[in-house]
């Protein structure tokens, strides 16, 4: 695990989170610019999941268990796409509230990954 | 054609031409999007945990597996839709906010009985607490739900 990439993807998912519980208090639904930033923020998701995978190929093991390791690598990455759909299905303010809720849980999802691998 | 969305006889009116009233609208867009999550919380946790070591502590992951069964019924009620799937989501949140009551009080009074954490341990300490305040919140939707397809609230 790196530590650094960790940080970074709830830094960046509670920036999300923010951004769009902004634009909620707004009155606004989510924009062009959101989905940018969900974007960036499953990007990040991505580049952990693929690491986390390369690292168990090379025979690093997490201290809590593979499976629940990729369960959560893979919850994670999901996490984000799966709100940002949704908010499309539902064009005002609470799409967006939705949105940040899903900023929320993928950082929570960071700090058990953490706690997983053993950090 | 200019729509008045304001005037609850309009609403109304629509009410009875749709066939099936819709939950997840409005807040009950995040109500199933947190009730999404814990589905997938609880019922892979347990899965995880029965599956690998259920002797560890079988009560915990058996009410975790509830918990997640119970999660996964309100959530398909709420995206069905309709007056039946609101009744029986009422239900339910009702069963799950006495669930998470009751566990989270069982946790406290005896943590011998729980040799590992369930979804409700602590009253959903390990969740941010949503496990308590997602069936009361969900209640409050339900209800109101049923005021805007009946008389206007």
């Amino acid at each position: 695990m790196l530590v650094a990439l960790t940080v970074a993807t709830s830094v960046a998912a509670l920036a999300l989170a923010a951004w769009c519980g902004f634009a909620a208090y707004r009155d606004q639904p989510t924009k062009d610019w959101h989905f940018i930033g969900m974007g960036v923020v499953t990007l990040l998701a991505l580049v952990q999941l693929i690491v986390g995978v390369v690292q168990l190929a090379r025979g690093e093991d997490p201290e809590q268990g593979t499976t629940i390791f990729v369960a959560y690598l893979i919850g994670s990455f999901a996490c984000v796409p799966a709100a940002g759909f949704m908010s499309l299905g539902e064009r005002t303010r609470w799409g967006s509230l939705t949105v940040a809720a899903g900023g929320v849980v993928l950082a929570v999802l960071e700090v058990r990954l953490y706690d997983i691998w053993g950090g | 054609m200019t729509v008045t969305d304001d005037e609850p006889r309009a609403g109304q009116a629509r009410q009875q031409q749709q066939p099936r009233q819709k939950l997840i609208t409005g807040p009950g867009i995040l109500l199933v999007w947190l009730y999404g999550v814990m589905v997938v919380g609880a019922v892979s946790r347990s899965a995880v945990q029965i599956s690998t070591d259920f002797g560890k502590a079988p009560l915990a992951y058996t009410l975790s597996a509830i918990a997640g069964v119970v999660y996964g019924f309100i959530t398909y009620s709420l995206v069905r839709g309709g007056e039946t799937a609101r009744k029986a989501a009422l239900v339910c949140c009702a069963a799950e906010l006495v669930g998470v009551l009751g566990v989270g009080a069982w946790t406290l009074a005896e943590p011998s009985a729980f040799p590992d954490a369930t979804v409700w341990s602590d009253f959903g300490m390990g969740y941010l607490f949503i496990p308590v305040l997602l069936p009361v919140t969900a209640v409050f939707w339900l209800r109101r739900a049923r005021g805007q397809s009946g008389e206007p609230a």
